[in-house]
């Protein structure tokens, strides 16, 4: 069963068919050709996956892409439009990468923390990556780069 | 995921009207647990009647400080507003020490009341399990079972139920408003429930085609209460033990007490045996002691989760003690 939505994806307006059964996170990768949210366990543990919808961090993996009808997603190719975003450039010098493919839901999970807060303790930082796993880092210098754009004002 | 038909509910009725004549269909709401299943092969769907746009999502205000929670209001925002942080301290604990920000997001109270177990041969499709196969066997008696119940189990089933928020529904008293075919009903959480026994697949009171449209909170009649979740890691981990707890204690006297143990039973367990002889006792570490250990003696531990039973006692009389505490201490 084919469904037409409309929405909003990093700024521009998209038009498409999707099937009942194609979740969010397969419509932005396989059909749209946005990569930048990456599929790790697809069941919702990892975060590999997070966008914000409507300024609220999802796991796209256990959305349907006709749910997202209507819908403004943020994913980390719009975090950059002309520079980086102040949380690429803090992961960036906080060596807060190691294999990457954490880094997209990292970021889009940090990001909707500092849309609602922009001075969160360390405990705040945690919980908000609580759903997003890395395992290369440690996660300490993810929380040194969240912490450091928290103090900068975002 | 398999092929499915996919629509939107415009109206309760409607949707209610809808699902009770079609077999294989399910409401979809936040779908953190049911897509999940449907991609595991848990489940099978033929239609996914999307119920979002429904207007039960409010948090509306009920006579004397009670609270009506509607079904499609999401975890995150339960948790988030000011009357359930200030009355209902314990739901909003619950609900924040479960799950991650992204899923508490998505998850609704309607569905994390339907949420199931996570014992992994039920998400096993290709192993025995008599809640998903009814009559297949269960592979947990001889496999993996350290996170499975202690308490509410049954020959063919001890798949722990998994949800913090419903143990502290649970503890609250809460009361489901669900909608059918004929009417409106409201239901006890406590009855919502069902036992495993020898029908395992039966998990809950509800219908099918029925649906969950509210959860009503009776007026708070503690003042301290809590929500203690014992795990394995600091977040986005399922509990081992947990126990929601609130007391009214006056001049060292306990008044009233509501009890639930989370992460030993099959069901969210209301711990009626401790609640019974807490009331009219001294909130002492020996009443404690007492109670929690009355509450675990109908413990039934496998080969692996032995440890549970002395676990949750632990947690319980911690529980006690730390509202006992905010009381201003023991006698």
């Amino acid at each position: 069963m084919q469904h037409k939505i409309l929405l909003t994806i990093n700024g521009e307006q998209y038009e498409n068919f999707v099937s009942s059964e194609r979740t969010l996170l397969d419509f932005l990768r396989d059909d749209l050709g946005i990569t930048g949210s990456k599929k790790g366990c697809d069941e919702g543990e990892c975060g590999a996956c997070t966008v914000l919808v409507d300024g609220i961090a999802v796991d796209s993996c256990l959305m349907l892409a006709v749910e997202a009808d209507g819908c403004e997603l943020l994913t980390v190719e719009g975090l950059n439009k002309s520079e980086l975003d102040p949380l690429q450039k803090a992961f960036i010098e906080h060596g807060a990468i190691q294999c990457g493919y954490c880094t997209p839901g990292m970021l889009l999970s940090a990001k909707a923390l500092l849309l609602e807060k922009n001075d969160p303790t360390d405990d705040e930082i945690k919980e908000a990556i609580a759903g997003n796993l890395c395992r290369c880092t440690g996660y300490l210098s993810i929380i040194d780069a969240i912490r450091s754009v928290a103090k900068g004002g975002g | 995921m398999k092929n499915f038909l996919y629509g939107r509910a415009s109206s309760t009725r409607a949707a209610v009207d809808f699902l009770s004549n079609r077999k294989n269909a399910f409401f979809l709401a936040g779908g953190t647990n049911l897509l999940d299943h449907l991609k595991l092969g848990v489940e099978y769907a033929e239609v996914l009647l999307d119920i979002e746009d429904l207007p039960e999502r409010e948090l509306t205000d009920l006579e004397e400080g009670g609270l009506r929670l509607g079904a499609l209001a999401l975890n995150s925002e339960v948790a988030a507003d000011a009357r359930v942080k200030s009355n209902f301290p314990m739901l909003a604990e619950a609900i924040l020490s479960g799950a991650s920000p992204q899923l508490r997001n998505m998850a609704t109270i309607g569905g994390n009341l339907l949420q199931r177990t996570r014992c992994s041969f039920f998400r096993d499709i290709h192993a025995p399990c008599n809640k998903r196969n009814p009559g297949s066997g269960c592979a947990a008696l001889e496999g993996a079972h350290r996170n499975h119940a202690i308490l509410g189990t049954s020959e063919d089933c001890f798949a722990t139920h998994p949800s913090d928020m419903d143990v502290a529904l649970a503890a609250l008293d809460a009361v489901l408003v669900i909608r059918g075919v004929t009417g409106e009903r409201r239901l006890p959480l406590e009855s919502f429930y069902l036992l495993p026994g020898d029908t395992p697949w039966r998990e809950t009171a509800l219908a099918h085609g029925e649906m969950i449209t509210a959860v009503e909170l009776p007026p708070p009649f503690f003042v301290h209460s809590i929500y203690l979740k014992v795990r394995e890691r600091a977040s986005f981990e399922f509990a081992l033990a947990a126990a929601a707890v609130a007391l009214e204690v006056r001049e060292g006297m306990i008044l009233a007490a509501r009890v639930a143990l989370g992460g030993v039973g099959t069901v969210p367990w209301r711990a009626r045996e401790a609640e019974r002889l807490l009331v009219g006792a001294f909130a002492t570490p020996e009443a404690f002691e007492v109670a929690a250990e009355a509450e675990l003696a109908a413990a039934l531990p496998h080969r692996d989760n032995f440890f549970k039973v002395e676990l949750a006692r632990r947690t319980l009389v911690r529980a006690l003690s730390e509202v006992a505490e905010k009381w201003g201490g023991f006698e």
